[in-house]
């Protein structure tokens, strides 16, 4: 029984890491820039939360509501002052390296304002566990918004994508960008509403991380944003669906290690699967291997 | 004709940073003579040299390679506790400390070379933001394993354990050598800061001549086309695997003398973690990409202004992240270079010669 609570589990963390990857994925295949700060947009997010359940006494929807629309306009405020100059710049590192900076920046800047005592998150969600098999086997409530919430937003992406003018726009800049301007898209425009959604699905992701493991500090983000970039990485970077696979195969292995091999070395294990992914399948899960053209 | 001119100009700028260096040796020597320098400020001096060697060290792998290492903190780490753990095993088979120093950079040089290569076959080969990804994972991962390495020594020889010292299971005469979070404690304090500056001097011998030699060219070639660079022969995964790895080394010697300065080393995330490693990448920023005399000037700046402005303390790291942003902005940005090229002339020439040198 406990190797299906241990799947459970990694199976809700794994939901977490395909919502912060989709994030990344979408922002890389349209800007081709690694965002390093999308990690700790998922930290403001949940500190916004904190601060208007906490602070302000606004119910649960309320609070998150607030945190998505916040980090909306930060993610679109960070493209627009830090990223947008460097987009044509000579050399790929510049921007991210500006993107590490800003990381850093936002980290600082919750250091100085919420201190770095860790923070104990309240769940936002009201979904009581339940409890199968003789009380065997408990799925808290977490576990069940998490999986439902990463359902949804994968759904409704695809739907977007597929149907919508902006999502089709979306993917002519990912394709190539100068005829995606030919053909009389805003590319500015179209980049900017990626940074939106970006950000936005990282304020739910934070919450929903925070709600599952109920710790805050100004690092909360950091890590998980390092590892949803690798279930990027592992799903194919770019791929949607790639992101949504490799961000549960990655919770899963994660819990599974902790479980089976040592709870130290978790970490390290997931890392141990980035080197792998990359030395035999460089591109990939769903990743396409494009050729370079000179 | 024009190549002896140049080669004349390379020489003259290559002696210009080995001066630098001696010169600000020599002027510190004096206040300590002279006692005009505190002993705060004396104790930053060791550990000063080992953030030169990685400032230069990691614009190898950022200026020259044009790739980026998030991790540099974590080679450091490597070599820091290799070197260290040699030092603590050999105190009495050999009493010279100059050997044992020497013996033990060279261990602390190799073995983080050994996982700039290991780190380095299976990223470098890729295209894209990889190695910067990859590099920060292992710097995190390094420090979670040193922090759960037990080793112990006895009779018998060595004993490892990854939980606690209780499960070594050593004979009553053995002695902890790491003590998983607690670290070594009682490296011989072997790092001097004479010591400290001929490292640096060895460093920049060992960088500036590799920029200007043969493999140095293929690397810059790899760096400003792939392609083209291919395309003429060369070969891409050796060169940048190769200036990869002696960065990762010269981040080692770096650990070596970090941790033969340290009554205690342990590893934290104050000097092993992501923040030392953004630190350093901060003073090559601020140095200039590329630029190996302004990495040595921004690490010592950068070192000595906030001791002598502790009140800023808090917001040191703050100022670091908008320093960080704002020279990338004004340095790379396509409409901000325009602007400079417009408005300041002078700085215009002086860029050109910082990209000549390079």
């Amino acid at each position: 029984m406990s190797f299906i609570s241990y799947l459970i589990n990694g199976i809700s963390l794994g939901s977490v890491y395909a919502i912060i990857a989709l994030g990344y994925t979408m922002v890389y295949g349209i800007a081709k820039m690694l965002n390093f700060a999308h990690g700790d947009v998922i930290m403001i997010g949940a500190y916004v939360v904190l601060t208007a359940m906490t602070s302000a006494g606004l119910p649960a929807y309320a609070a998150v509501l607030i945190a998505v629309v916040f980090c909306t306009l930060l993610g679109m405020l960070i493209e627009r002052v830090a990223y947008k100059p460097l987009r044509n710049a000579a050399s790929p590192l510049a921007v991210l390296i500006t993107a590490i900076g800003v990381s850093y920046l936002l980290q600082n800047i919750a250091l100085l304002i919420f201190g770095a005592n860790t923070k104990s998150f309240t769940s936002v969600v009201p979904i009581p566990p339940v409890v199968l098999a003789d009380g065997n086997l408990t799925i808290t409530g977490e576990t069940i918004m998490t999986i439902a919430a990463c359902i949804v937003i994968m759904i409704g992406l695809t739907v977007f994508i597929k149907k919508s003018k902006s999502g089709q726009a979306m993917l002519a800049v990912s394709e190539d960008r100068g005829a995606a301007q030919l053909m009389g898209i805003n590319v500015n425009k179209t980049i900017a509403l990626t940074f939106a959604i970006g950000s936005a699905l990282a304020a739910i992701a934070g919450v929903l991380l925070c709600s599952a493991y109920p710790t805050l500090t100004p690092y909360t983000g950091a890590m998980p944003g390092i590892k949803a970039f690798v279930a990027a990485v592992f799903g194919g970077i770019g791929s949607i669906p790639g992101a949504m696979i490799g961000g549960i195969l990655l919770g899963v292995i994660e819990i599974f290690g902790k479980a089976y091999i040592s709870s130290q070395m978790a970490d390290a294990i997931v890392f141990g699967v980035l080197i792998i992914v990359l030395l035999v399948k460089p591109a990939g899960i769903l990743g396409k291997n494009i050729q370079e053209k000179v | 004709m024009s190549g002896m001119k140049k080669m004349k100009k390379t020489t003259k700028s290559n002696l210009i940073t080995y001066g630098l260096v001696i010169g600000i040796y020599l002027v510190t020597q004096i206040l300590i003579m002279t006692g005009s320098i505190s002993s705060l400020l004396q104790g930053l001096l060791v550990p000063l040299c080992s953030y030169v060697i990685l400032a230069v060290s990691l614009n190898l792998t950022v200026g020259i390679l044009g790739e980026l290492s998030l991790g540099h903190a974590g080679f450091m780490c490597v070599g820091a506790f290799t070197s260290a753990f040699f030092s603590k095993c050999m105190v009495d088979a050999i009493p010279v400390a100059g050997i044992r120093y020497f013996l033990a950079l060279l261990i602390g040089a190799a073995s983080a070379g050994i996982f700039g290569i290991l780190i380095g076959i299976p990223v470098l080969r890729l295209k894209g933001d990889y190695l910067a990804i990859v590099t920060l994972a292992f710097g995190e991962i390094i420090k979670n394993v040193v922090n759960i390495l037990f080793i112990g020594r006895d009779s018998n020889g060595f004993h490892f354990s990854t939980k606690d010292v209780m499960s070594l299971g050593m004979e009553p005469d053995g002695q902890v050598i790491i003590n998983g979070p607690q670290g070594i404690t009682g490296t011989p304090k072997d790092s001097t800061f004479t010591i400290g500056v001929i490292l640096i001097l060895i460093t920049l011998v060992i960088v500036l001549n590799m920029i200007h030699s043969r493999s140095g060219r293929a690397i810059m070639a790899v760096r400003d086309n792939r392609i083209a660079a291919e395309s003429i022969g060369i070969n891409v995964t050796k060169y940048k695997l190769m200036a990869f790895s002696v960065s990762a080394a010269l981040a080692g010697v770096a650990g070596v003398i970090y941790s033969h300065n340290l009554a205690t080393l342990t590893a934290q995330p104050k000097n092993f973690g992501y923040n030392m490693s953004i630190m350093i990448l901060v003073f090559v920023v601020l140095g200039g990409i590329g630029n190996i005399r302004g990495s040595i000037i921004a690490a010592i700046v950068l070192t000595l202004l906030p001791e002598m402005l502790r009140g800023l303390n808090d917001y040191r790291m703050l100022i670091y992240a908008v320093v960080l942003i704002a020279m990338m902005l004004f340095n790379w940005s396509p409409k901000a270079i325009e602007w400079r090229e417009k408005h300041l002339s002078k700085r215009k020439f002086a860029k050109k010669k910082c990209a000549e040198e390079v």
